[in-house]
């Protein structure tokens, strides 16, 4: 019998497009748990995690029958008819792994077809439905979601929480018989912090490359000293005085492909709210309104002041001035420009006046 | 009428202008801005086209007017650059001969905002042209063209007209009373564009009277912080006010071209079209908020040139006429008072470098903050 698969990509799918959780009638399950059904949604902005869906369900299917035939359709591009040219039983029979990209963005032609298919699916057909986010489409996700057609829906939610990659980390191993330190797998995520691929693909590879135990010593082997660092972690190193972490951090993020110009930025909008905050002893709440800012970001300013002269700050914010022109091209090395802005916010804004003064001819 | 007559306060240049033993083949017509650059280009042009030395009423002039004659090609950019493009296709009609008229006139407002390799494509043109094309670039000053532009162009330098030439202007053209036009024209530092804004529009009057009352009373980081963010706000409302009601003018113009009412849903296939309407509405505001954000800096200047003349004058003689920010002359003595006047100097160093920081795309704010904490530096 046919089955549709529908793999969706966001962490709560159901909130994404606009229908409530307890609507949903169907199983949703993780990427490596996919089993074939009529129709899977992948429901979600994470690609990865579709991708695995998909390559997941072909292995099953070939292994069970190896003439399964892939047709893949992009929805925002569909030829009319195209899917039941795909679904339509075949001369000898094989079994059909149909791949619908793009739902998100599908044309009306292609939800006319999905809709009128659905109701009525093969059931030596597995259909995989692709929807990143959004409400386009809702119909057919509600069709889906319903209960009233064989669908599973694989969930692609973005891993957004250290704790949900370690999780991520931590089963790629387990799915590979090896043992790990918690020590070993918080260095890897560390270190792969920014794309789901990369963790997945570096897990891939220790479990490769090493045999054994894999503990902090083995992630320090093969990925020593990688951090991804964000413009942020740079921005509170500085700010909070401590030059060497800051350097350091900024060596980091520049490494694993931070852009001076959002840095520079992160910056200029930490000591922005410092300075709209200073000297003001309203509540964070009735602040957040008037500045524009969580209250959580109004209290770190506050805290983040404390080490800081008002002269200081003004020195900053200038030398944050000069560097946003720096990496803009005014300075022949950007880099040299984040540095020497890093350099001053550390000190708390306390440069030597004349060598100021030169830097702003 | 003659087309020289709205060109007002330039008699010089007029005079150069309308000399026929003085014809060449390129002109370069430099003055500051609010000068009315473009205007005597176009009066030039008309003069050129018309049979009767720009009389102002037959068809050649009036179809100057209109920018449809067709012997007149010109280029006025909204955005921030002019493009090669757009450049070279010009260059290609000033090989055409004239259709109409004894010469085939190529008008570029905005000289300056052509990047070097766009600025070479014109070399050739400008130094070898047809004999009956005549070539008017615009610019601010001669020197925001290339040495290779300059030395093969006939420059004319407009002046800055008077209060009272623009007042009279004013008063002329829009009926408003003497008394305001003249205030207006103060305002404005006698930019005619900026001079006819303020008197007609109480809400752009409104604005520079806060951007002044801003910047008199910025004096630690806090407040420098705040009123950078108010400056933008104020910049985008006054390039929001210049830019929307032409968007939806063009926008309505064209969903009336291809047939659209204006709450017909776009149909898939002309999407294409209204999206790069779109962008290019975009990029136009982007320019727009520079712009903006210019006009402000200019009044900020004003009031630190205020501050300048209050502490250099005497302060027994009376300078009241001198100020440019007579509405504001409390708030300016008070800021000449805490300062010194090379503070008022750095100040003004701290605008141009702002000025100069937006222009190469320094984030907006950041460098209004920048520029409000070495300006309110004791």
């Amino acid at each position: 019998m046919p089955w549709v698969v529908v793999m969706s990509g966001s962490a709560k799918p159901r909130r994404a497009t606009g229908v409530p959780s307890s609507s949903s009638a169907i199983k949703v399950v993780s990427a490596f748990r996919v089993s074939p059904s009529p129709v899977v949604l992948c429901s979600g902005p994470e690609d990865f995690l579709a991708d695995r869906a998909f390559t997941h369900l072909r292995t099953v299917l070939r292994a069970k029958d190896p003439d399964t035939m892939v047709v893949e359709l992009d929805a925002a591009d569909y030829v009319p008819g195209g899917l039941f040219d795909a679904v339509s039983p075949s001369l000898f029979g094989e079994y059909r792994l149909v791949r619908i990209e793009n739902a998100e963005k599908c044309s009306d032609e292609f939800l006319e077809d999905v809709l009128a298919y659905l109701p009525h699916c093969a059931d030596d057909v597995t259909i995989v439905i692709r929807h990143r986010s959004g409400v386009r489409g809702k119909r057919m996700l509600e069709l889906v979601r319903s209960g009233d057609v064989p669908a599973i829906e694989v969930s692609c939610a973005e891993l957004k929480s250290d704790k949900e990659k370690i999780d991520f980390a931590a089963e790629e191993f387990v799915r590979a018989d090896r043992i790990t330190t918690p020590a070993g797998i918080r260095a890897l995520v560390n270190a792969f912090s920014s794309s789901v691929a990369e963790l997945a693909s570096a897990c891939a590879q220790l479990i490769a490359d090493t045999t054994g135990e894999i503990t902090e010593q083995t992630v320090a082997t093969y990925y020593g000293g990688r951090i991804e660092a964000t413009a942020f972690a740079v921005a509170d190193a500085a700010i909070a005085g401590n030059y060497a972490l800051a350097m350091a951090t900024l060596r980091h993020a520049l490494d694993t492909g931070a852009d001076p110009v959002p840095l520079v930025a992160a910056f200029a909008s930490k000591l922005r709210l410092m300075a709209k905050v200073a000297g003001d002893r309203r509540s964070s709440n009735e602040l957040a309104s008037v500045v524009g800012g969580a209250p959580w970001q109004i209290d770190r300013a506050r805290r983040d002041l404390s080490n800081w002269s008002e002269r200081g700050l003004s020195n900053a914010i200038l030398a944050v001035a000069d560097a946003d022109s720096g990496v803009k091209g005014a300075s022949r090395d950007p880099v040299f420009a984040v540095e020497k802005m890093v350099t001053i916010v550390a000190r708390f804004g306390i440069v030597a006046e004349h060598g100021h003064g030169a830097s702003h001819r | 009428m003659s087309v020289w007559h709205d060109v007002v306060g330039q008699p010089e240049a007029v005079a150069t202008l309308s000399d026929p033993t003085a014809m060449t083949h390129a002109w370069l017509i430099t003055g500051p801005p609010g000068s009315g650059r473009s205007n005597a280009a176009y009066a030039f042009a008309a003069s050129l086209l018309c049979d009767d030395n720009g009389c102002g009423t037959c068809p050649h002039c009036r179809q100057v007017a209109a920018r449809t004659h067709p012997d007149l090609a010109y280029l006025a950019t909204e955005r921030v650059i002019i493009s090669i493009d757009e450049v070279r296709a010009l260059v290609q009609k000033a090989y055409f001969s004239p259709s109409v008229s004894t010469y085939r006139v190529i008008v570029i407002e905005d000289a300056d905002r052509m990047a070097e390799r766009t600025s070479n494509v014109l070399l050739k043109a400008l130094e070898e042209p047809p004999e009956r094309t005549v070539w008017i670039l615009c610019a601010p000053s001669e020197a925001d063209l290339l040495p290779t532009i300059r030395s093969r162009v006939r420059s004319v330098r407009l002046r800055v007209p008077s209060i009272d030439t623009v007042a009279t202007l004013l008063t002329q053209r829009h009926g408003i009373s003497h008394d305001d036009a003249r205030q207006a024209a103060r305002l404005a530092q006698s930019h005619i564009g900026m001079a006819q804004r303020l008197a007609l529009s109480p809400e752009a009057a409104l604005r520079r009277a806060e951007t002044v009352d801003l910047i008199t009373g910025v004096t630690g980081v806090h407040d420098a912080v705040m009123a950078a963010a108010r400056l933008l706000d104020i910049a985008t409302a006054d390039a929001n006010a210049l830019t929307k009601e032409r968007d939806e003018l063009e926008l309505g113009q064209a969903r009336a071209s291809v047939g659209l009412g204006p709450d017909d849903p776009v149909p898939a296939n002309m999407r294409t079209f209204f999206k790069s309407l779109e962008e290019q509405q975009k990029r136009r505001a982007t320019r727009s908020l520079r712009d903006g954000i210019d006009r402000i800096l200019v009044d900020v200047m004003s009031v630190y040139r205020d501050v300048l003349i209050q502490q250099l004058v005497e302060s027994s003689r009376d300078h009241g006429d001198a100020l440019i920010n007579l509405e504001h002359a409390d708030g300016v003595r008070a800021l000449a008072a805490r300062r010194s006047p090379e503070q008022a100097l750095a100040a003004i160093a701290a605008i141009e470098q702002a000025r100069e920081r937006i222009a190469s795309n320094v984030a907006p704010v950041l460098a209004l903050e920048a520029m409000l904490i070495q300006a309110s530096r004791q």
